[in-house]
């Protein structure tokens, strides 16, 4: 295929901008009638914060999640994908704010000694609690802190070296650049294999305090990596149908729907590890995590398994599925919003228990953050030509068919 | 009635691809080919027809999946309520959890099998079948393409003529009855 124009560049439609504007607007009203309605009730403000942590959290994870996946692509010397590194990359260069969101979240929280989210940052609840105060000399708020800046900052660090050095291939081409992403990619993935799991614990796991799973980590981690691949296959789809990007063909769609598909299935695997296991040794400490979802989010949390479960199962699991944008567009939505519910309940059902809400307040900050967060990635997406024109294997990808 | 078989060998994939492009772009229909190796981009070329191996895997599993069902509400539930742990089986349904590992690798176990197995019989490879190759060296590093005359609406001749520079190595005619 030629290169028509291998410097495009994407440039934001008014229409795009004006579907992100509104997705703002109406989240930003839901979110003030939500906070009006609201105000007063119980537990109000830890709602907010719940609701500030779950969408923080979730959208930062897709900026990670993509972040991930380019390291991975590094460390592999993939080929096929390098029609598609511009779009993995805007999507992790969300990160950034994403951190400011999560970092500010995260800072008010510990200034309301935890908003009865992290309990643990409350001395007067840890004083009279031996099982939190076991768990002092690592959950404490100085440590809590000095974790979540080194997390920032290394995922900064690495995003910042690919981000320059895939720019600065653009210009002088060669293979020196290659290797050194090979080095760095595989580098990230060390300390990404260490804080996948110790970040998951410390944002997530530590809102149910008294309760662990080791693999509370990967199961996260799961669910951030296949959000991500979504949000890439949905830009792809999105940027095809306005003519960009002509390199892209059915393969490469093919092939970041088999991520998907795969990846559902690593997340259902470990969702089903983790449950039963506790429902098969049932000890008293380790079900309490569950008999409070169980029995107070029933519907929603069986209905989330089955939606991020079975539906890519069934319905991507036939080739041509997986190479239909239609397909994809309306699977991809529709476990986007089980992955959100997810993260939802993980966070929610620690925090406020029986008192959770999934109301205005909620569909309201989900707004405002997607608004924000297609805002930057729009955004993002202009800002380099959207085909990295020296990457040593932009001609394997370019021909990329099976 | 009798056939001529032509058995054309080539040297290099690429070579036979291109040769068969030619061929095929002359009205040539080519029986098959046989090669050490999968090679990339033949089958659209020779007009070879999509597997439906994926669509029996699927039948595989789901058999394999139904026979663990049944076989565990049998073992574990009909015939005696197992306790295993501290959780009798009082109905499948309770106890589902404890089924799902077993049915999975059995629906594994049943698509892998099923499929390596319908795979091997199709192509006639099952472990003491006869050789279908007409060379043994299509199984180290040569590349053969099997025309049969009757198929063709060119004449032999035509055909050699095509033939002659697609940079063959060795030609083999055959009749068979």
């Amino acid at each position: 295929m030629e290169l028509t124009n291998p410097s495009e560049k994407f440039q934001i439609t008014p229409k795009a901008k004006r579907f992100a504007l509104s997705l703002l607007i109406i989240g930003g009203v839901l979110s003030t009638l939500g906070i009006i309605l609201g105000a007063g009730e119980e537990h109000f403000l830890t709602r907010i914060m719940t609701n500030g942590l779950i969408n923080a959290f979730f959208f930062f994870a897709i900026g990670l999640g993509a972040l991930f996946f380019l390291a991975l692509n590094y460390a592999t010397e993939a080929g096929w994908y390098a029609v598609i590194k511009r779009v993995v990359e805007s999507v992790a260069l969300y990160l950034p704010y994403g951190i400011g969101v999560l970092g500010g979240v995260l800072l008010l929280i510990t200034v309301m000694k935890g908003a009865h989210i992290y309990i643990w940052m409350d001395e007067e609840v840890v004083k009279e609690d031996h099982i939190i105060e076991g768990k002092s000399a690592y959950l404490n708020i100085a440590f809590f802190w000095i974790r979540t800046l080194a997390y920032f900052a290394v995922y900064l660090i690495f995003l910042r070296g690919f981000r320059k050095r895939s720019l600065l291939e653009d210009e002088v081409g060669g293979t020196e650049i290659h290797f050194k992403n090979y080095r760095k990619g595989a580098t990230f993935l060390v300390f990404f294999a260490v804080f996948s799991s110790t970040s998951a614990w410390d944002w997530l796991m530590s809102i149910d305090v008294h309760w662990f799973s080791t693999l509370f980590g990967w199961y996260t981690f799961a669910g951030m990596w296949v959000s991500a691949m979504v949000v890439i296959v949905l830009t792809i789809i999105y940027l095809k149908k306005l003519g960009y990007l002509p390199q892209i063909n059915e393969s490469h769609i093919h092939d970041v729907g088999k991520w998907i598909f795969a990846i559902s299935f690593l997340w259902s695997y470990l969702w089903f590890s983790q449950y039963m296991l506790i429902w098969y040794a049932n000890i008293g400490e380790e079900v309490a995590y569950y008999v409070m979802r169980t029995e107070n989010f029933k519907v929603l949390y069986f209905g989330m398994f089955l939606i991020n479960f079975i539906f890519p199962m069934l319905i991507l699991m036939s080739r041509d599925a997986k190479r239909d944008s239609g397909i994809l567009m309306f699977v991809g939505i529709i476990i986007l919003l089980g992955h959100w519910l997810d993260v939802y309940i993980m966070v929610s059902a620690g925090s406020l228990g029986v008192n959770a809400q999934l109301g205005i307040l909620e569909l309201g900050m989900l707004l405002l953050m997607a608004g924000a967060f297609i805002m930057i990635l729009l955004k993002n997406l202009t800002k380099a030509p959207l085909l990295p024109v020296h990457h040593p294997f932009l001609d394997e990808s370019i021909h990329h068919e099976f | 009635m009798a056939d001529k078989l032509i058995y054309v060998m080539y040297g290099d994939d690429e070579v036979l691809k291109n040769s068969a492009k030619k061929l095929v772009s002359n009205g040539v229909k080519i029986a098959e080919v046989y090669s050490p190796f999968p090679i990339h981009g033949i089958d659209p070329i020779i007009g070879v027809k999509g597997t439906r191996l994926g669509i029996m895997a699927f039948l595989y599993g789901l058999t394999g999946l139904t026979l663990a069902t049944i076989g565990m509400h049998y073992f574990m539930v009909r015939e005696w309520k197992m306790n295993v742990g501290g959780k009798p089986n009082f109905t499948y349904a309770e106890n589902m959890l404890a089924f799902i590992p077993v049915s999975f690798e059995f629906t594994v176990l049943c698509a892998a099998h099923g499929m390596a197995i319908t795979y091997l019989l199709l192509n006639r490879t099952l472990p003491g079948m006869p050789a279908q190759n007409p060379d043994p060296r299509t199984t180290d590093d040569k590349f053969v393409m099997e025309i049969r005359l009757q198929d063709q609406s060119i004449s032999e001749s035509e055909l050699d003529e095509l033939l002659k520079n697609t940079g063959f190595e060795e030609l083999e005619k055959k009749v068979i009855k």
